[in-house]
């Protein structure tokens, strides 16, 4: 017995989950205890920040941040150092410094992993962002809905003072930086940077044209760096090691690592750290595991609300943010959900766009009228009772508000329906002309029906059937009136042992 | 996003309030804490009622239409008092391609109530919720606290039987 289980147990880097794995925004997590100051600094924590401090000037800080490639890891992919830089250029008596941990993305939980498994390194992180950019002030702004990592960055941030790396005079250097926590309030548009800057000021979290860019007028009016918490998480090391270790990885345009939530109908669930470049066969097949049950997979969606999906024809696309663009979809938080050929496309582009007119903060009418239109639409689609036409006007007006909404929101909303167009259009088409969903997930297009071979006539469905569709005499063939049929199911689970009951 | 306002009686306690004065005094010189105020607010009372929201708007010296403006905005505001056991079904996407609409649709099938409502008894209230961050679990759902993974429609009642009194 205890020779089999020394067998058993593998050492990490020969699991198939981790094997391709290159732990660097998570390199933490999980290894130090993120209450103790003390542990982190045994990780070379804050070396980085009293290299800078003491040896570097910030336009060097800034510099090694643009050698490295680093690109924004929220979504958008802006190189980090020169958003860094453009705010360092402006000068004011007060700059900001914010991260953004308002992780709003359904799908999508590495932000939350990082302020859990290693707040300390996003408070250096974003003292040496204040050094570079000449802000003495900074606010985190994490979602309410995360209470263990509110409590252990207030924990961090309290450290930090205590050992001097935050507050006055930090390496005696002259250098001030102060930390401040707000709560989110449960607002997916408070992600995009200009609504989540009105937040912090004690608004409704909507957005403001840009320009003027957050650099130039930000946060209170001042210039302000907003970069999300996984690029956050890669700046001490950056600083630490030098632009080229970053640079070594990911591909020419897209460096470094990137961590996907990796989730839905897969085998191994969780966070997954690779280098850009990694293709999607081998995030599936070899990290995941593949897909439960023997089923087939039917494609994987990418960057949430905002996102699109990558079928089965691209799954050997190298993932970086010039790829997932090219093909209509985007690299987004980092949530990738697997989808097989269970799930209904039709159904999950309205399930996002549900949540994009919930979430639309109504400020500019192409996003607040145009995706509840796209609603109907996609509602009628799915009730059997839309044309070819409306199929065209979806797609027009899909283009219309992604050109003219005020905030990324808008812009990015129509995209679930976009991508789920282009990739799976015979999916709409069968909705629409057949009057059928092919993956029998639509309620309103699928019928239930009691196979005359199976049935023993045990008068079980009948019994359960809620609104008396089921008709029959005891041990005969009993048939379901579909006029009557709500699609409730009753019967198919009622059905369990004999399985005469098929939803087609 | 639309909310339900509850029609039900306001009655706070005279301790409560006391609590929200201090709290309001001890934030009133930064507006841009009103998120705070409120949040502190709602965590007294359990949710945020019209008299509250004018407390809070005396108090800070904000117009009462925009505390109401950041109220009705934010999801995690409640206008209405919930259950003593609030059940939240996760329906972010993970969740959702695992099937938590089902789950959803059994919990309110058996308390007989829909999403954003409390029991008749004050003892359940439903809501769907965004993501907790628990994809690896899906489908997910919480009660109060407690959360429970890799649901089944077939084990709510089971479930539920746990949350009585």
């Amino acid at each position: 017995m205890a020779e089999q289980k020394t067998t058993a147990i593998k050492p990490l880097n020969k699991m198939n989950f981790y094997k391709k794995q290159q732990r660097l925004a998570l390199r933490n997590c999980g290894v130090i205890d993120p209450e103790s100051i003390d542990e982190y600094i045994a990780v070379d924590g804050y070396q980085a920040l009293a290299k800078a401090l003491t040896g570097l000037k910030p336009e060097d800080v800034i510099q090694i941040i643009k050698d490295s490639g680093l690109r924004g890891r929220g979504g958008g992919g802006f190189p980090t150092g020169l958003k860094w830089d453009f705010t360092a250029r402006n000068s004011a008596d007060q700059k900001y410094v914010v991260c953004n941990a308002d992780e709003g993305d359904p799908g999508a939980f590495m932000d939350r992993s990082v302020l859990e498994g290693d707040p300390h390194c996003i408070v250096e992180a974003m003292a040496l962002c204040g050094y570079a950019t000449g802000a003495t002030e900074g606010y985190i702004y994490v979602r309410a809905e995360y209470p263990v990592a509110v409590k252990r960055l207030e924990i961090a941030i309290a450290q930090a003072k205590e050992y001097g790396f935050l507050g006055k005079n930090i390496f005696e250097s002259g250098f001030d930086f102060d930390l401040h926590i707000r709560l989110g309030a449960g607002a997916f548009v408070c992600g995009e940077e200009t609504a989540l800057m009105t937040s912090i000021e004690g608004n409704r979290g909507e957005p403001r044209p840009r320009p003027p860019y957050p650099a130039v007028k930000g946060l209170f009016g001042k210039p302000t760096t907003e970069n999300n918490v996984e690029t956050f998480a890669n700046v001490p090391q950056i600083i630490l090691k030098g632009a080229g270790f970053f640079a070594a990885m990911g591909t020419e345009k897209s460096k470094g690592t990137k961590v996907f939530a990796l989730g839905g109908k897969i085998n191994n669930t969780g966070l997954v750290e690779i280098p850009m470049g990694t293709t999607l066969r081998e995030i599936i097949e070899e990290i995941g595991g593949g897909i439960p049950g023997g089923k087939k997979f039917k494609a994987a969606q990418t960057g949430g609300p905002s996102g699109g999906c990558i079928p089965v024809s691209l799954i050997d696309t190298p993932i970086d943010y010039d790829n997932l663009t090219a093909i209509g979809c985007m690299m987004g938080s980092g949530g990738l959900i697997v989808m097989d050929e269970d799930n209904c496309m039709v159904d999950i582009a309205k399930f996002f766009l549900d949540f994009t007119v919930d979430e639309s903060c109504g400020k500019c009418s192409p996003c607040r009228i145009g995706t509840k239109r796209m609603q109907e639409m996609l509602e009628k689609i799915i009730e059997g009772k839309a044309t070819m036409q409306d199929l065209e006007k979806l797609e027009e007006l899909a283009h219309y508000i992604k050109e003219n909404s005020l905030c990324g929101l808008g812009q990015t909303a129509p995209n679930p329906v976009l991508a789920t167009m282009k990739f799976f259009k015979d999916e709409y088409i069968a909705h629409v002309v057949e009057k059928r969903c092919p993956s029998a997930q639509c309620k309103s297009l699928l019928r239930y029906v009691i196979d005359p071979e199976k049935c023993i006539g045990c008068t079980l469905c009948a019994r359960v059937c809620p609104v008396d569709a089921i008709t029959g005499e005891p041990k005969k063939l009993h048939v379901i009136d579909q006029e009557k049929c709500i699609k409730c199911g009753a019967c198919m689970a009622a059905c369990k042992r004999v399985q005469a009951i098929s939803r087609i | 996003m639309l909310k339900k306002i509850s029609k039900i009686p306001f009655n706070g306690t005279p301790e409560q309030e006391e609590q929200l004065r201090a709290v309001i005094e001890e934030c009133k010189s930064d507006k841009s804490l009103l998120m705070h105020v409120m949040q502190r607010a709602q965590h007294i009372y359990g949710y945020l009622p019209f008299e509250v929201q004018a407390m809070i708007a005396d108090g800070m010296d904000i117009p009462l239409e925009k505390v109401y403006g950041v109220s009705t905005f934010y999801a995690q505001f409640a206008l209405s008092p919930k259950g003593k056991y609030n059940i939240s079904v996760c329906l972010g996407t993970a969740c959702y391609v695992k099937g938590s609409q089902e789950i959803l649709d059994k919990i309110c099938e058996k308390l007989g109530i829909g999403p954003d409502e409390c029991t008749k008894d004050g003892i359940f209230s439903i809501e769907a919720c965004r993501c907790i961050g628990a994809c690896g679990l899906a489908p997910v759902m919480m009660i109060n606290e407690d959360v429970y993974g890799n649901l089944k429609p077939d084990q709510i009642d089971q479930i539920l039987a746990k949350y009585t009194d």
